[in-house]
């Protein structure tokens, strides 16, 4: 039953441990490009509700690039790209990270500053006629509450990170999914059917990263409020 | 009678348009005032104007001696002296009704928690809600959250109370329990300029009766004078209009 469905190559040598190298590879990139995407897009996503056309039209324009251009595009200009027209030595994994915040920062920022606007007018308001100052109603009342509309999206956010690394392949960086595909290439001839086994593998693990993440953030909804 | 809030010959505009035009008005220690007329005629306007909430264009509004707009610097000192209830809810969704009240004591009059607890609890119990201190906002009726607005108001000890159409987004069956409140208090001496459409306690709380309309005050006098016989025809056409 294990080798009809191609568990089996998962025993053979270090495969299994390869593969959590490799899962351990698209964390790294993910994490860290969550922390600067996190902490960029806070500062752009507060700069998008500032009523300033020129500052507005940069971030809108920032954006939408993002929203157009599919990752992998973008990946490909600034892996080959920076390195052939720019003359920069950029490593693969500095490309991919560099690419994934580009992209975390503007998906951030739009989910700052949605929740910010989403406050309403009352709440300034309010904690206006009780005396509070503008950085007190900020601290005590707006930003709170901002953080808790925040955390559900956010979390969703970093989710997508972590599974759109699984494209860094495309620029020669050995991740998990790539070594599931160098592991069923290796045994073709020993267990062809291996495919299933390593795929269903690589999917568990994808799911073990996600799964507890999005569970706390159900756990941070309910809570919150 | 000495005079705590004076406002005088304020203008309001929103561009071209005049929302308020040359209103006067002096608030006596432990006056009721209630303002009444049309939507639109300014009256949540001159209220908001009263705190600075709105900026005005010309003329004062004074509290203690002290303008309190044109705002300044000081407005915000001001603002604790004069509390404000909204007519849409507005407490504070992630915090308890507790600390709804304990928050600006603490963060505004720096006052120490185990007191301002202390005086919170009293105030719910006083328009009891003692039994919700620890229930979040959405988990009370719009009726709970206005007296839980008022509370909230009170616990800053101010001086004169705004209550802009509190009750004017209720169920009809949750007015009374609210306006029961301000009639409480009105009886207890305090000072209140209140905006309301409820006729009916508007005569039972005024001490004085504002009529407004165009952004003027067109009217002013005793509620049994002004509901019996009210001197100008705006005020006549306006009143006959409550009745079927």
């Amino acid at each position: 039953m294990i080798e009809r469905l191609g568990f089996d190559v998962l025993f053979k040598g270090s495969n299994f441990i390869r593969l959590l190298e490799g899962l351990g590879i698209a964390l790294r990139i993910s994490i860290i490009s969550v922390v600067i995407s996190i902490v960029l897009g806070i500062v752009v996503g507060m700069l998008m509700t500032i009523k300033n056309p020129i500052i507005k039209a940069i971030t809108r324009i920032y954006l939408e690039i993002v929203r157009i251009m599919p990752q992998m595009v973008l990946l490909f200009i600034v892996y080959f790209g920076a390195t052939k027209s720019l003359g920069i030595n950029l490593t693969a994994e500095t490309a991919s990270i560099i690419v994934f915040s580009f992209w975390g920062t503007a998906e951030m920022a739009d989910l700052v500053r949605g929740s910010l606007i989403s406050i309403p007018v009352i709440q300034y308001e309010s904690s206006a006629a009780l005396g509070l100052t503008k950085i007190q109603t900020y601290i005590y009342v707006i930003i709170p509450q901002t953080i808790r509309r925040l955390i559900p999206l956010s979390i969703n956010l970093i989710t997508r990170m972590i599974k759109t690394t699984s494209l860094v392949m495309m620029i020669g960086i050995v991740e998990v999914l790539k070594v599931g595909q160098q592991i069923i290439e290796a045994n073709r001839k020993a267990s062809p059917n291996a495919a299933f086994g390593v795929f269903a593998t690589v999917f568990l693990l994808y799911f073990l990263a996600c799964w507890p993440i999005s569970q706390f953030s159900k756990y941070l909804e309910k809570r919150a409020i | 009678m000495s005079e705590v809030l004076k406002i005088e010959n304020i203008y309001k505009r929103f561009d071209e348009l005049v929302v308020l035009e040359d209103v006067s008005l002096s608030v006596n220690v432990g006056e009721v005032i209630v303002i009444i007329g049309p939507s639109g005629c300014g009256k949540s306007t001159f209220l908001r104007c009263l705190n600075g909430l709105e900026e005005i264009q010309e003329g004062k509004v004074i509290l203690d001696g002290e303008v309190i707009n044109p705002v300044s610097k000081s407005t915000i000192k001001s603002r604790e002296k004069l509390g404000m209830v909204f007519q849409n809810y507005d407490l504070f969704p992630h915090k308890t009704i507790l600390q709804n009240l304990t928050l600006a004591p603490g963060v505004v009059q720096k006052r120490k928690r185990t007191e301002t607890e202390e005086e919170a609890v009293n105030l719910l119990k006083r328009v009891g809600l003692e039994n919700k201190k620890d229930n979040f906002p959405r988990q009370l009726s719009g009726g709970q959250k206005q007296r839980t607005a008022i509370a909230r108001a009170l616990i800053m000890h101010p001086e004169v109370l705004l209550l802009d159409e509190i009750t004017a987004a209720l169920d009809p069956e949750m007015v009374r329990e609210v306006l029961q409140v301000v009639l409480d208090l009105a009886k207890e001496g305090r000072t209140m300029v209140i905006v309301t459409h409820e006729m009916e306690f508007a005569k039972a709380v005024a001490d004085r009766i504002i009529f407004m309309d165009g952004g003027k005050i067109i009217e002013e006098g005793k509620p049994e004078d002004f509901f019996k016989a009210p001197k100008t025809e705006r005020a006549q056409k306006f009143l006959q209009s409550f009745s079927y």
